[in-house]
Order: C-alpha cells, then sequence, then structure tokens
C-alpha cells in the first residue's frame, strides 16, 4: 500500500519534470533537431528508475571502499584488536561445542579475547565461521589460527560485515523509511531520500563496522527493523526483533525502557491491558529461551554466559570516554575513592534518574516522534551514567538521532559533529584518518545537498548568539583535531589532549541530553495518530 | 498546483555552479578513500619521473635510463611532473630521489602520489564549468547536470586514475577546455590548450602559429640542447610492436586473428608455413612480432589508415566547420586512432569515451552508444589488475555505480536488444575467464581470456564505429 502510493508520487513528480522540461527543450534548442530532443527527453524522464536504487548502491560501495582501509589491530601482536576478536570467536565457535563457548578450556582461553556478547553473536560467528571456512580453512583452524592475517582473510572477514548490513541494516533502514513516513502524506519524495541516506551513510556505524571492524550493523538494523514494526502496529514483532538485537549485543538494553516504556504506554491505550502486556511477555519469553536454548539447562551454564557478558571487574570506565564518570575523575578519583560496589549502585542508580522523566512520558503518551525521543534520550543517559562504557558506544545514541533526521535535522548534525569527533582518537589509532575525513565530508555534503529543496518553515535554521555558540564549539573542535594530529602532548600529561577532547564532547553530550529531554516532554501530551487508528 | 510547478522550474533552471562543486567533491570523497587500493606499475612510472625530473638538468630527461621506465610522454607532462616535484620534499624527500626512491611505494609516497592525482583533477571540474556556460547552445540545466554527472564520476576515470594510476583525468579536462574554447569560437585559446593533450591531438586544430608556438615552448629547450632526437624516438617507440602487451580492441585484434586462423588452415592444406610461436599471445612488449601469412604491417601503414578513416570526417569539417559539432568530430578523430594506430593502449579508449558523454546527451541514438561503450571499457579495465581480487570487486561495485548513474538520467531499456545480447555476451565472457578458464585448462594459455575480451570487444567498438560514420 505505501509502496503504491511512493510510486505514484514519483510518477506525479515525473510527469511534472518532463511537462517543463520538454517546453524548456523546445523553446531553447535549434529547430532541426527538435524531433529527436523531444523523444530524448521524454524517453529518459518516463522511466523513473529508482534514485532510491542509486542511493543504495552508492551506500555499499563507500562501505567497500572504506574496507578497503586497515582494520583495528592490523600487524600488531600480541593481542592485535576487534578484528582479531571476531575473528577468534569465529574460530572458537567453529571448532567447539556449543556449551564450550563461554567457558575457559584447554582450547578455549578466555584471557585471550573470550566471547563476551551473547548467543546470537555467537550464532552469527559460526554462520561467518562456515563461509571463511569454505575458502580459506586456515584463517580459522583452531589455535593454529591465532592472530592470522591475511589480504584473503580480510577480504573475506569484510565480506561478511558488508552481507550482515545488506542483509540487515539496508532493509531496516527502508522499512523504517516507509513505516515512518507512510502515514505523512505532506513529506516530499526528495525529503525521504535524504533522510534515508543520512541513515544509510551514518560515518559513525560505518566508521566503526566497515574501518574498525565491527557487527554493530546486525543489533542496530535488528533495532530499526523493530521500531518500524511497531510503526505498523506490529508489536509482537517488533519486539521479537528488538530480543534479537539484545541477544545480538547487550549494550542494545541502551534501548530497552524506550522500548519498555512505549509499549506498555501502548498497552494502558488498548481496551485489553493486560492480555496485550502478557502476549508481548510470552513473546519475550520465547524468544529468550529460543536462543538461550543451549544453555538453559543447567541453569550454571546460563549464569557462566551471564558473567562473560557483565565484564564488572574492568572498573566503571576505560580510556578516555566522554562520559560522565570519566570527565568527572579529573576532580574526583572514583576508581580510588569509592567500592565497585557502591559505584555500580551510583551509577545504576543516576542512570535509572536521567531516563526516568522520557520513560513516564512515553507511558503516558506513547507516541512515534516520543518514542524515537525516548530512545535517544534513554541510550544518552546509559552512555553519560551507566557502569563500563566504551566511545564506540556512541553509535547507540547516534542512531535514533539519525531516525529524528528530518525532524531535528540540527540536532542531528550537532549531535554527529561530536560523536565523530569523540571516536577520534580510537579511529586515529585505528589508522583510519583518511575515511574519517572522507566520511566526515561525505556527511557535510549530504547534509548541505543542494539537490534538496531547503523547507521554507526554517526547522534547520537558528538564530543570534546560539548560532554563534555552535559555530564556536565547531571551531574548537576543528583545532582540536588540528591539534591532536600535529603537535606532541607534553611529557608530564601524555593523555592531555584526548581528556581535552573528552572534555568538549562531553559538554556537548550534556547540553545535547538537555535539549532532546525538554523536546520530548514538550510533545503533544495526546497524540494524534492514536485517536485516528480508534476512529478507523 | 501550477504556481508551485513554477517555482520548482525556476529553481531548476538557476544555474548552479554549487551543484558541479558538490558533485565534485562527493566524487573527491571516493578518490580519497580509494586511495589504498591497488596501483599498477604506472605508480612506479610516475614516482620516477618525478624524481627524474626534479634531480637531473632538462637536458638529460630524455636520455636518462636509471629505471627501466624512461619518460616517453611530451615535454609539456615532463613540466608538469617536475611542478609537482616541487612538492614531493614536503611530505617525503625519498619520494623524488632519483637512486633511493626506486620501487619506493611507503604509504606517505602513496598518500603524496594520488593527492596530485586528486588535486590535478581540478582541471576536470574547470573544464565541467566551462561547459555550463557555453553560451548560444540551448543546454538546460537538466542536461547540463547529465553531462556533469557523467564526466564527473566517469567509472573509467575513477579506475584508470584513482585505482590503476594516471593522470587522465587532468588531461582530459585540458581537452575539454579546448574544444568548449573552439565551440565558443575562440579558436586560438583552443589550439593552445590542446597543445597539451599528449596523444596526437593537435592535428585536428590546424591553428598553424599559435601550435607552433606551443610546441615551440614544449620542445624549444630540447631543440636547443639538441636531445629533439631522443625525445622523439623516446615517444614514439614504434619498436615495441603493432599492439600492446593487452590487446587494445582494435581492428589489428581482427587481422592477426585472421592470420592465425590462415596459419592453421593452410598448414592443414599442406603449405609449409613458419611457426610464428604465439608472438601475439605471449604478452610480450618490445619485439616487433611478425605474421605468419599476412603482409607485414609498418607504423607508416597504420598512419596512412588513420588518416584514411578520419578523411570523411576531416573532409566534411573543412567544408562547413561547425563548431557546435567539435566534440563529436574529436571523438570521432580518437576513435579512429584508436581502431587503426600503432600499439595503441586500451586505456586510450577513456580519450573518445569521455568527449562522447558529453555528445551523448545530445541525442537517444548517441546515449545508446556512450551506454555501451562505456560498459564494454569498464569491463575491459578489470583485466588491468588481475592481481588483486580485492580490486575486481571494487571495480564490478564502481561499473555498477556508473550505471546506475547512467540509469538515473538515462533510462536502462534504450540499449535495444542488440545492446543487451551484447551484454549478456560480455557476462558470458567474464564468467568464462573468471571461473571457467581456470577449471577447465588450468594454467595453460594465460592470456586467452584477455584476448577473449579484447577479441569481444573489438567487435563490438567496431561497430560502434560503424554506426558512428
Amino acid at each position: 500500500m505505501k509502496l503504491a502510493s511512493f510510486h505514484q508520487f514519483e510518477t506525479e513528480k515525473m510527469e511534472k519534470r518532463r511537462r517543463s522540461t520538454s517546453s524548456s527543450s523546445s523553446s531553447s534548442s535549434s529547430k532541426k533537431h527538435d524531433g529527436e530532443d523531444d523523444a530524448h527527453s521524454h524517453h529518459i524522464l518516463h522511466r523513473p528508475i529508482s534514485p532510491l536504487l542509486c542511493v543504495i548502491v552508492f551506500a555499499v560501495l563507500i562501505r567497500y571502499l572504506v574496507s578497503l582501509h586497515p582494520y583495528s589491530g592490523a600487524a600488531d601482536p600480541p593481542k592485535y584488536g576487534d578484528y582479531e576478536a571476531q575473528r577468534h570467536w569465529m574460530e572458537i565457535t567453529l571448532n567447539l561445542p556449543a556449551k564450550d563457548w563461554y567457558r575457559n578450556t584447554t582450547s578455549n582461553d578466555l584471557t585471550y579475547w573470550g566471547l563476551d556478547y551473547p548467543p546470537l553473536t555467537a550464532y552469527q560467528s559460526y554462520v561467518h565461521a562456515q563461509f571463511l571456512k569454505f575458502f580459506d580453512p586456515e584463517s580459522v583452524a583452531l589455535v593454529t589460527s591465532r592472530g592470522h592475517e591475511s589480504p584473503l582473510g580480510k577480504f573475506l572477514m569484510r565480506l561478511t560485515v558488508l552481507s550482515s548490513d545488506l542483509v540487515i541494516f539496508f532493509p531496516a533502514a527502508l522499512w523504517f523509511v516507509f513505516a515512518y513516513y507512510g502515514g505523512r502524506s505532506r513529506v516530499r519524495r526528495e525529503e525521504l531520500l535524504w533522510h534515508l541516506s543520512l541513515v544509510l551513510l551514518n560515518p559513525g556505524l560505518i566508521l566503526i563496522d566497515h574501518g574498525h571492524f565491527q557487527y554493530n550493523c546486525i543489533s542496530l538494523g535488528l533495532t530499526v527493523a523493530a521500531v518500524a514494526a511497531i510503526f505498523v502496529e506490529k508489536d509482537l514483532v517488533g519486539s521479537f526483533l528488538f530480543c534479537l538485537a539484545l541477544n545480538h549485543k547487550q549494550m542494545s538494553a541502551y534501548y530497552a525502557p524506550a522500548f519498555f516504556s512505549h509499549l506498555l504506554g501502548k498497552c494502558f491505550k488498548h481496551q485489553n491491558p493486560i492480555l496485550k502486556v502478557a502476549k508481548l511477555g510470552l513473546v519475550v519469553l520465547g524468544t529468550f529461551l529460543l536462543i538461550w536454548w543451549p544453555y538453559v539447562y543447567p541453569l550454571k551454564g546460563a549464569m557462566e554466559v551471564l558473567r562473560r557478558l557483565a565484564p564488572f571487574e574492568r572498573g566503571i570506565y576505560e580510556d578516555y570516554v566522554a562520559n560522565f564518570w570519566c570527565t568527572t575523575s579529573i576532580l574526583i578519583k572514583w576508581k580510588r575513592l569509592y567500592s565497585m560496589q557502591l559505584l555500580k549502585l551510583l551509577s545504576f542508580s543516576m542512570t535509572l534518574l536521567s531516563i526516568l522523566p522520557s520513560i513516564i512520558q512515553q507511558i503516558r503518551s506513547p507516541s512515534r516522534q516520543g518514542f524515537l525521543f525516548a530512545m535517544l534520550n534513554s541510550s544518552l543517559s546509559f552512555y553519560l551514567f551507566s557502569f563500563q562504557v566504551h566511545e564506540k558506544s556512541i553509535l547507540l545514541p547516534l542512531l535514533p538521532a539519525s531516525l529524528l533526521a528530518l525532524d531535528e535535522p540540527l540536532m542531528f548534525q550537532w549531535f554527529m559533529n561530536y560523536a565523530l569527533f569523540s571516536m577520534f582518537p580510537l579511529l586515529r589509532r585505528d589508522q583510519l584518518l583518511i575515511p574519517y575525513v572522507a566520511l566526515y565530508m561525505l556527511f557535510a555534503l549530504l547534509y548541505y545537498c543542494p539537490f534538496r529543496k531547503q523547507d521554507s518553515s526554517g526547522n534547520g535554521s537558528v538564530n543570534g548568539w546560539k548560532a554563534s555558540a555552535m559555530a564556536l564549539f565547531l571551531l574548537c573542535s576543528l583545532l582540536l583535531h588540528l591539534i591532536y594530529l600535529t603537535l606532541k602532548p607534553p611529557e608530564k600529561y601524555p593523555f592531555l589532549f584526548e581528556a581535552m577532547i573528552m572534555l568538549l564532547c562531553f559538554s556537548q553530550f550534556v547540553f545535547l541530553a538537555i535539549y532532546s529531554n525538554m523536546k520530548q516532554s514538550k510533545l503533544p501530551s495526546r497524540f494524534v495518530w492514536i485517536d485516528k487508528k480508534k476512529v478507523l | 498546483m501550477e504556481p508551485q510547478i513554477k517555482q520548482e522550474e525556476q529553481e531548476e533552471e538557476r544555474s548552479n555552479p554549487q551543484k558541479l562543486l558538490w558533485m565534485f567533491t562527493l566524487a573527491t570523497i571516493m578518490k580519497l578513500l580509494l586511495i589504498p587500493s591497488y596501483h599498477s606499475t604506472d605508480f612506479e612510472v610516475h614516482r620516477h619521473w618525478l624524481a627524474l625530473t626534479s634531480s637531473l638538468p632538462l637536458h638529460q630527461w630524455y636520455s636518462d635510463s636509471t629505471s627501466q621506465w624512461t619518460l616517453d610522454y611530451p615535454p609539456l607532462f615532463a613540466y608538469f611532473e617536475r611542478l609537482l616535484a616541487l612538492f614531493a620534499p614536503f611530505i617525503d624527500p625519498q619520494i623524488a630521489h632519483l637512486h633511493n626512491g626506486l620501487n619506493y611505494a611507503a604509504p606517505t609516497a602513496l598518500l603524496f602520489q594520488r593527492l596530485t592525482v586528486i588535486a590535478s583533477d581540478l582541471c576536470l571540474l574547470y573544464a565541467c564549468s566551462r561547459l555550463r556556460t557555453r553560451p548560444g547552445l540551448g543546454l538546460d540545466s537538466w542536461r547540463a547536470d547529465l553531462i556533469w554527472v557523467l564526466l564527473v564520476f566517469s567509472p573509467g576515470l575513477l579506475i584508470v586514475d584513482h585505482v590503476h594510476f594516471q593522470y587522465n583525468g587532468f588531461l582530459i579536462g585540458w581537452l575539454l577546455v579546448s574544444v568548449s574554447a573552439v565551440e565558443e569560437g575562440r579558436d586560438l585559446v583552443g589550439g593552445r590548450s590542446g597543445g597539451g593533450v599528449v596523444e596526437g591531438f593537435g592535428r585536428l586544430l590546424k591553428m598553424g602559429f599559435v601550435v607552433g608556438v606551443v610546441f615551440g615552448v614544449a620542445f624549444g629547450p630540447f631543440l636547443y640542447y639538441g636531445q629533439i632526437k631522443a625525445v622523439l624516438s623516446r615517444m614514439f617507440p614504434f619498436g615495441r610492436g603493432l599492439c600492446h602487451a593487452y590487446w587494445a580492441p582494435n581492428f589489428w585484434v581482427f587481422y592477426i586473428i585472421l592470420d592465425k586462423v590462415l596459419a592453421v588452415l593452410l598448414t592443414k592444406l599442406g603449405f609449409s608455413i613458419p611457426a610464428s610461436s604465439a608472438s601475439f599471445t605471449g604478452g610480450l612488449v618490445g619485439e616487433s612480432s611478425s605474421f605468419a601469412v599476412l603482409p607485414k604491417i609498418t607504423p607508416l601503414v597504420t598512419f596512412l589508415l588513420v588518416l584514411f578513416a578520419m578523411s570523411p570526417c576531416l573532409i566534411k569539417i573543412w567544408r562547413e566547420p561547425r563548431p557546435r559539432l567539435i566534440t563529436r568530430w574529436v571523438a570521432y578523430a580518437y576513435t579512429c586512432g584508436f581502431l587503426f594506430g600503432w600499439h595503441v593502449h586500451e586505456k586510450a579508449s577513456l580519450h573518445f569515451v569521455i568527449p562522447l558523454a558529453i555528445v551523448a546527451t545530445e541525442s537517444l541514438a548517441d546515449a545508446r552508444q556512450y551506454f555501451l561503450l562505456s560498459i564494454g571499457f569498464t569491463q575491459r579495465l578489470r583485466k588491468l589488475q588481475t592481481s588483486t581480487s580485492s580490486a575486481k570487486k571494487g571495480d564490478k561495485e564502481r561499473s555498477r555505480k556508473g550505471t546506475g548513474g547512467t540509469k538515473e538520467e538515462g533510462g536502462g531499456t534504450l540499449i535495444g536488444w542488440v545492446g543487451m545480447s551484447y551484454l549478456l555476451g560480455l557476462l558470458a565472457v567474464e564468467i568464462w575467464g573468471q571461473f571457467l578458464q581456470p577449471y577447465l585448462l588450468g594454467d595453460r594459455f594465460p592470456f586467452l581470456p584477455l584476448m577473449l575480451i579484447s577479441v569481444y570487444c573489438a567487435v563490438a567498438f567496431d561497430s560502434q564505429h560503424g554506426t558512428k560514420n
């Protein structure tokens, strides 16, 4: 249905175009060529071969080009990096029985990149391992393949990420765009395409997945699909998909409060709330049971896996993450002053407290936009306050921000600037400077696309001091980029520049969290579309 | 409804250099990302030229043989390399060092050289911006956008310049500037910038005086030092043989095939034919191969044939010069040179595929021709990179992108059934070369797939040539 209306829209547009072009060409070109010209332009314009396809092909191409660059820990023994971790998991899952995947055994040394993601990641590794085994068995041989690096191996591994992206993230993004704008008739086709290309060409996601090497596209793609499913009123499918995302990367739990509150709020609006909640609960339980099947009995196995998933012993923060704990540790030495237990409690309660307004808003008046804002707010709160956060986790709040790009273009752009910047030291370590610069430029280009007619409502413009403040911060970020690249830090403070980057990004993330929480609370309390559904 | 359409029209009509800049930056991003991709020996060739021109005095440029990659481009290109070499020491002094730099391919060298290619593409940008402003041609914005897309995202240029490593974007930009100048009627400018283009474009522009001056500037210093003979012998290496190692799909492919077939037939019939030891399929450069049956081809014959093939077009231009059609004629002249020339490299086909892109927007038939040629061309280029599988994959993506780009405005099915069968055939040849050949024949006949592709494309290119007349 939605696709059909989209097509109708497209043909209408083409028709307009055709009329305008044929009139202009006949007036301007010489008489002799007239007939030919008309036939030509008619032919060209009559077939609306979808620009959609162009966007998709281009997104694939950019991913492939980024994948030509080095991955994390390339040629860096003995521990290498995330690439080796993923490869090692393939090796483990391929050669050992499922029971032993999370267990320290003679052939599975958990201190060397032991599996610490939920079972769905393990299954995915198993499938990809089969693929690698077919073309390059050496790269996944038990124990002997440790630190295996070869051009073929790299190519195959990159291919697994690319294919996962194509199979999961791309369709999910398409589905989301059609689901989100399906109900709105005012949105123009260009806008829709623009939004899709922003979602598909998210520089952070591409750099981490296809440069640094991870499979965020799977868990994030499943999350986007879950959102789309909920938007088309398929709540059960949505919660199933979100459970899959949770079981691929436990970090997806950053969104859990938003899903929980939105679905609960929707249930309350239903005639029979209890039945609906029960159904959802059953789906969630069933999905978990299915995925955890090899570890359910005896329960000790499940506990083993769980312990691997929550590595509290690593401390409240690592490296230089632009979150609350790490930034304030400049003043307060959290790790030294307080016990682990207390810190756990503290971080848990602060996270919960900061999410609370957004949860309450969604329970009281669930809405599409509100849901996306809730996802943004809860994941940003997790990033800022929760225990053991990694720089790369900024991808999680970045995703809902990208889904809101058409509603809040300025916020998205603002966020993207600092999200990318917060990962800059990491990407520089990975020797991904060129793709970083290139994709940053690509983002700026897409954002200021001249082919897109600017909305006259002025959603994207700010005035006066706000604009100048933002420009000032951007200038700071540019300067810090240059300083980080060219200058050497003083001997006494070797991580001075990292700390400065962290401070700048943290301040911006806090502003952003406040801004988006305010936006969410200002959303109309009784949203129209639920009422409309009931009337229909 | 009506006012809205009108407004849209106006917005579209607005000649917008911003759009071109946007597209060009987008292409630049792709070029930046291509930096670590596969590069051919041309990378070392151009690096050596940087070192050569910067460390030796001018009169030794064309006589030095420190490396096997001697300078064999015309002087203006050598000056260009000299200019680039000025910047090399800022990045890494070893890049432009005559002896220490040999086969130097450190990341710094790679970065520097790739960046010079990317920067020199600004010339193409300038050419594109000039095309938009050609007066009196009634180029509506829709069509100009299309030309820009075809030029800026040309898959051929991307692969040859930014993967394989050459400076064609710069040269073609130069050529297009001169073409557009001629179209505007400013013949002298056209003649001057035409002189800068490497391969024999000057013959078309008979602006004796300006041409003379440009050639004087280019060759004068070498004449002064008495080096002109060395320059000429390097630039026109007749000793290298009729065909290049990787065959260009031109007329001579048929000639060689005919020769082989005749040789086999005649041997079967009992004539004694001196065995020519697979001289053409061996892929060797540097020996003048001989034919078994057919008469030997000399450079003079090829030159006359080129001239003969061009004559209809030259005579026509002579009789009624129409600036508007200059692009078409340039493309035509290039095609003639490509089909009948001596020792043509297949990369030379860029020089007529690109101008055709501009012509392609003028009528349906031309668009069809361009579409087929560029696909054939992109596919053919793949064989330049038989060494890395990843690069191949990239090419596929790129040619897909190229197709996507053309489709966007060109319409996919306008190619008709002949074209379709051509594409399918190409696919079949590709599959043979990539998958079946290794299984069925093993290591024998390593050059067979290349030859097949060449023959196949030669059929196609020649027939395109036929339809163009």
